[in-house]
């Protein structure tokens, strides 16, 4: 407590972050005790939420930066994304831990979260999903292990773990393939619901497509908050380049993305001025603008714009996935939802809890190979932690 | 032999005594109250609509190939091959995929217990299986509701329409949309207004996550052998770099 007199800006995130923790405490206990009915906007005609919409949806591909990392590196062997993959890691496992936890407040009967595994039904998009997220959490825990190893000491696990590591890369690429773009696939069995704006067949790959590009702008925005929290040096050129590949990604994506509108002949609904025509249109909005930022050397020399544009493509991507998953199915379910403030705070105090663990973590944890943990870290910052974590 | 249920909108006055056999049935609470809600949900399985002078049920379709049977992760909804699509509440964890992928809006959640469970009407599974006609049909004075053999009932239903072309709308709700229900409607309107969902496409909604599903194995196959290929290839070469280098420094120390 004595550190936040002399640092307001730590108290006013401090306060917050109580704040936060406080109402989602509360939710959860109206979750739990009074059900679903009193804690959500759900009905039988909407049935899926921002638990859904934002944690698991959004959640999933947030933590993409893991794979895809893992992959440059381990498997394309381009060492010099090396001192990243650590830290993109540590936010897919993360990611999936607080994935999981989300839908133990959705699902109606959480204790059964594991009967997938047991009862099966292969023709289920969900039950593929299940299976995937299982295993790429244990396989994505194999990854982080090292990690942990590292900071205890222990060689003897920390060499098996070694030795095993490219057959888990590997599989932990294929399933996030599958799962990434099976996240889409939940959605091509509502034709008759999802606005054709977003229904499409190509679905899949598009979610795909933009988990990658997800993956990649989510490593620079926790770069850069890294490098301002720990005050550590900000690895630009590895983040420029990795901008560079961002721009080209996205620019692909969105010519997908427009490619099959045209295909499917429903560019004309874009004239029309409904709601959907206007959030599709900030979706592309704040997805267009830092494909352009991106391509021009300027942009990704200058760190805060290199930031502001992976800010972008963030905030693109969500519209984009809560698009889908909530404005678009609105019309086709003949209601309108919005989430009820328990469902809101539980939503942020899982973001909350995110960012204190990802904290700690790295706080504790040899996340950042270069800079090993003897190096000092600064009085803020524990108090930060302090105030974020304990 | 298939079972169906043929609901006639044109014979239909009603009297809302499906809703009431239905409510007793299920053991669930039924007064004017409840009769005045048109619409299902977790307490009232079935319900009659109003729709100006026509009536019309809303209730499970019992589709040919059910979305929500599909969807299931856990497979808790089942297509019999009697004909209705059961639900075993012993196997639900509750994710509500079933509720977001039916066509036609059906089943229900108990939103207010605190272990809840999808409900839906069964078809009268355990009655059929005996023999006996679902509790709709029996209640039923008009003959609105019938039950029967799925082909029988498609051909009364044609017959009907034949008879009286000018009494019908020309066309029987449910023989091909999503690829076919097991529960049949004739109407004197369009199927719009007496609120069933129109513009269904004809094929069966499952086939079109299938078509991705199926592809799983030949992803995983492809991914490991292509990212197999390219570990191999992008670290061969540092091998073969080390090695002339290793090879290079002991030239060195042989000239030396
Ligand atoms: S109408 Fe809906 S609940 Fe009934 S079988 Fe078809 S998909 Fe399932
Ligand atoms: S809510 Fe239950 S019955 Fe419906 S899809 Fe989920 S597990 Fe299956």
């Amino acid at each position: 407590m004595t550190g936040t007199v002399r640092l307001p800006r730590i108290t006013f995130w401090r306060t917050v972050f109580w704040f936060i923790m406080a109402a989602a405490v509360y939710a959860t206990y109206v979750r739990f005790v009074d059900g679903l009915g009193s804690s959500t906007n759900l009905s039988d005609e909407f049935p899926w939420g921002i638990w859904i919409g934002f944690d698991v949806l959004c959640g999933v591909a947030l933590a993409a930066g893991g794979f895809t990392l893992a992959a440059t590196v381990h498997i394309f062997n381009i060492e010099k994304y090396k001192p990243i993959v650590r830290p993109a890691i540590l936010t897919a496992f993360l990611g999936y831990l607080l994935v999981v936890v989300a839908l133990m407040f959705d699902l109606g009967r959480p204790y059964r979260i594991w009967h997938p595994l047991i009862m099966w039904n292969p023709h289920s998009v969900m039950f593929e999903v299940g299976w995937c997220v299982t295993l790429y959490s244990t396989v994505l825990s194999l990854e982080f292990a090292p990690v942990v190893f590292e900071r205890f000491g222990w060689r003897t696990p920390l060499r098996y773990v070694k030795a095993i590591m490219i057959p888990l890369v590997i599989a932990g690429v294929i399933l996030s393939t599958l799962h990434q773009s099976s996240l889409g696939t939940l959605y091509l069995i509502l034709p008759t619901k999802l606005h054709a704006l977003w229904y499409s067949p190509m679905l899949p790959v598009m979610f795909f497509v933009s988990a990658i590009a997800l993956g990649l702008a989510m490593t620079i925005f926790e770069s850069w908050h890294s490098s301002r929290a720990f005050g550590r040096h900000l690895e630009l050129p590895l983040l420029s380049s990795l901008g560079r590949v961002l721009a080209v990604l996205m620019l692909f994506y969105l010519c997908l993305r427009f490619l099959d509108l045209g295909k499917r002949g429903v560019l004309n609904l874009l004239t029309v001025g409904s709601i959907e025509t206007y959030l599709f249109g900030l979706e592309i909005a704040l997805l267009l603008t830092p494909t352009f930022l991106l391509f021009w050397p300027r942009v990704r020399q200058s760190p805060l714009a290199l930031y502001l544009s992976a800010v972008m493509v963030v905030l693109g991507m969500i519209v984009n996935r809560l698009n889908v998953s909530i404005t678009g199915m609105e019309r086709g379910s003949g209601v309108s939802y919005i989430p009820a403030w328990t469902e809101v705070a539980v939503t942020l105090g899982i973001i909350a809890a995110g960012f204190a663990i990802f904290r700690l973590a790295v706080q504790h944890l040899p996340i950042f190979e270069e800079e090993e943990k003897d190096e000092p870290v600064s009085a803020p910052v524990y108090q930060m932690a302090g105030a974020l974590g304990d | 032999m298939a079972r169906a249920i043929l609901f006639d909108s044109t014979q239909c006055v009603g009297c809302k005594a499906c809703e009431e056999a239905c409510a007793t049935k299920w053991g669930n609470p039924y007064d004017e109250k409840v009769a005045a809600e048109e619409r299902v949900s977790s307490h009232k399985l079935t319900a009659v609509r109003t729709f100006g002078e026509h009536y019309s049920r809303k209730l499970c379709m019992h589709c040919l190939e059910p979305s929500c049977a599909s969807v299931c992760p856990v497979g808790a909804l089942e297509k019999t091959a009697l004909g209705p699509v059961v639900y075993d509440e012993s196997k639900c964890m509750g994710c509500r995929y079933c509720m977001v992928a039916c066509p036609f809006q059906v089943p229900s959640y108990e939103w207010d217990s605190r272990l809840p469970r999808v409900k839906k009407c069964d078809g009268c599974f355990e009655r059929q299986s005996k023999g006996q006609p679902t509790a709709c049909t029996e209640a039923c004075p008009t003959g609105a509701t019938i039950c029967g053999d799925r082909e029988e009932l498609i051909a009364e239903a044609r017959k009907r329409i034949a008879e009286n072309p000018g009494q019908y709308y020309n066309h029987i709700y449910g023989l091909e949309e999503v690829g076919g229900t097991s529960v049949l409607m004739l109407s004197a309107v369009p199927f719009e207004q007496i609120g069933m969902p129109g513009g269904l496409p004809k094929d069966a909604l499952p086939e079109r996550t299938w078509a991705v599903l199926s592809h799983i194995p030949d992803v995983a196959g492809l991914g490991a052998v292509l990212l197999g290929g390219v570990y191999w290839i992008t670290h061969r070469r540092d091998e073969v770099a080390k090695a002339e280098r290793a090879e290079a420094s002991k030239e060195k120390e042989n000239v030396r």
